[in-house]
């Protein structure tokens, strides 16, 4: 049989960006290892992987699927409350190891499920809508978890959306979401190593989506939906597929990023609009559709400030300067040329005429 | 036996306009057959309410003696009718491999678990896929194209990845929308070759749009002309060609 190049081309890409993560992940190792990590970046560890698995995740809805999504950190934020409530609720009675896959595991189910909610009436729909849609969510997850009290006593759990009071707890009870001030003393059970891991499992499990009758079905919307619905795709399925599964993958995210917190709020800083828009701008800066870039672009961009410190006022100059260039790089034809001419992605249009 | 194909009393109006008025056409299986007629006939129209692109406002689309008006196209296509593209439209970021692998989507199944995990019916499957896909491919002697992102193609060969991609749903009834549009002379004798070979070797029933009068003389056997939304000839394509109100709609009369 004809052998196929761009199908072995894409496995030695896809084979690449694991070993780069590995290869990341060992270089810290040995750095951390050596001394050479201070404090501050050794904190910083759990959040890289955290946005960079954040990368992952809406690179599948922006990339492959291509809808937009403005809320992404909505689904981190479901996830990020679901565990930490489920690991507050058995923090006496379960040990860590099964407790924390648990709580990773529902913080993707629950947004996932948040995910397919949203997904039923509007991807149904062509156009942005998707867009209006998520923004929205993400806003008014945030707010809900802001008015949200819930605690537990002799009697069982107790809601309220009022105030701490309307609870009506025994004088033991304890509180577990205490409105503005969220969960606190979520056990500290994230680390580097599960971060590392989770990031490696999704970042497999959406390049092999990808490069599956399941992922072309994707990508074929993305492409052109009227041809795809031509050729008998059901596109509603698909698009609920990727974007359900892309909101499981930010649950996960959620899910490490509040086990390394000792209170988690749901404050802007952290899940409100300009995080989406800080994922949302690893995708693109990655050059859309590419999940290596995706990561690259978020551990840069979340290096970058930290590192530049030192540099007071100039940091957040340098920052945009480092956007800039990063743009242009990534999105310059001539140099999108000579990407491909030293590191032939699959991704460049030249893909097909090389190597033949 | 009833037709493969059969279209009665078919209309769509958009705003005043009724684009198909009263259209009827039956095609049997095996059938070549040309759609023709001067520029917004309603020919694109008669093909977007087969596949159902548009609802229409009366009428009764058969394939098969099944009553498929009203249908998703995404239904239309897995009840065997499968069509390309007057304004090209492939997936323009993907291989030309993977565009005909996408045409091939509802004849192959393994698991979403399958791919992730990459189980062998995912290997297996796709070695199948793959050869499928060449095989249609090596029919429009696009098999060493097969890497290439189907945008780069030049257009002829773009053309022929349609065809190739509609070929590949396994369909009963292949539509044409002006498959010669923007193909020099010899690229339009390949096309010609092309579309015989397919009907011949694939026992596949055609029904093409297309200006090009050679091209139409030299494979249709029957035609049926539109004018301004209504029939307004058909039967051999000889006769039709031959006929004088045909030779004035298209004069622009
Ligand atoms: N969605 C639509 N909305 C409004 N008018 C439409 C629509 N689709 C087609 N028409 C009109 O219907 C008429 C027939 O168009 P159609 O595209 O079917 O012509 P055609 O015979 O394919 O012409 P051509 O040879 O130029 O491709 C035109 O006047 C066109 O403007
Ligand atoms: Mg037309």
């Amino acid at each position: 049989m004809k052998q196929v190049k761009s199908i072995s081309r894409t496995s030695r890409d896809n084979i690449g960006t694991v070993l780069m993560i590995v290869a990341i992940y060992v270089l810290v190792q040995i750095l951390n290892g050596a001394g050479l990590i201070n404090n501050q970046m050794r904190g910083l560890l759990v959040p890289l992987c955290v946005y960079a698995t954040m990368a992952v995740s809406l690179n599948l809805v922006v990339g492959i699927l291509g809808e937009l999504s403005l809320g992404h950190a909505g689904f981190m934020c479901v996830g990020a409350f679901a565990s930490s409530f489920f690991s507050k609720l058995f923090a006496e009675t379960m040990p860590v190891f099964p407790r924390f896959l648990l709580a990773i595991l529902i913080g993707g189910i629950v947004a996932g499920i948040f995910g397919f909610l949203i997904g039923i009436p509007v991807l149904r729909l062509n156009g942005d809508y998707l867009a209006i849609v998520t923004l929205a969510f993400g806003e008014i997850i945030k707010n809900i978890m802001n008015v949200l009290y819930v605690g537990r006593d002799a009697n069982g759990l107790h809601f309220s959306i009022k105030d701490q009071m309307a609870l009506g707890m025994l004088p033991d009870g304890e509180m577990i979401i205490n409105g503005p001030q969220g969960i606190s003393g979520t056990p500290n059970d994230s680390n580097f190593t599960i971060g590392f891991l989770i990031l490696l499992v999704a970042t497999v499990i959406v390049l092999n989506l990808i490069n599956s009758r399941e992922g072309r079905a994707i990508m074929s919307i993305r492409d052109n939906h009227i041809a795809a619905g031509s050729v008998g795709i059901p596109i509603t399925k698909y698009k609920m597929l990727a974007f359900t599964m892309s909101a499981v993958i930010a649950g996960c995210a959620g899910a490490l990023y509040s086990h390394n917190l000792a209170s988690l709020m749901a404050t802007p800083a952290r899940f409100g609009y300009n995080m989406s828009i800080l994922f949302l701008v690893f995708v693109v800066l990655g050059g859309i559709g590419s999940t290596r870039g995706s990561i690259i672009a978020a551990i840069v961009l979340t290096l970058i400030p930290e590192l530049l410190r030192f540099m007071n006022d100039y940091r957040m100059l340098i920052y945009s300067i480092v956007l800039i260039v990063m743009m242009i790089v990534n999105w310059n034809p001539k140099s999108r040329a000579w990407i491909q001419a030293h590191f032939g992605r699959k991704k460049n249009n030249e893909a097909g005429k090389e190597g033949r | 036996m009833a037709a493969l194909l059969e279209i009665n009393n078919l209309s769509i109006q958009f705003g005043g306009l009724r684009a198909v008025d009263d259209f009827h056409l039956t095609i049997e299986k095996g059938d070549l057959y040309g759609l023709i007629g001067p520029n917004g006939a309603g020919k694109t129209t008669v093909f977007n309410l087969l596949t159902g692109e548009y609802k229409p406002n009366e009428g009764v689309i058969r394939l098969e003696d099944r009553d498929i008006t009203g249908l998703s196209t995404i239904e239309i296509n897995k009840a065997g009718i499968a069509r390309t593209f007057q304004n090209i439209r492939l997936f323009k970021q993907l291989t030309v491999l993977d565009n005909v692998k996408i045409g091939l989507h509802n004849q192959y199944e393994y698991s979403t678990a399958a791919a992730i995990l990459r189980l062998p019916s995912y290997f297996k499957t796709e070695k199948q896929m793959n050869e499928k896909a060449l095989e249609l491919l090596s029919v429009f002697n696009l098999e060493d194209e097969a890497d290439t992102i189907s945008a780069n193609l030049p257009y002829g060969k773009q053309r022929k990845l349609e065809i190739a991609r509609a070929m590949a749903t396994n369909p009963k009834l292949l539509l044409l929308d002006e498959p010669a549009a923007g193909m020099n002379p010899n690229e339009t004798q390949e096309l010609m070759d092309d579309i015989k070979y397919v009907r011949e070797n694939f026992d596949m029933t055609i029904l093409l749009i297309e200006h090009d009068m050679k091209l139409v003389a030299g494979i249709c056997e029957k035609l049926t002309v539109l004018n301004f939304g209504r029939i307004l000839t058909e039967g051999e394509t000889k006769t039709v060609l031959a006929d004088p109100e045909v030779i004035k709609a298209y004069l622009g009369g």
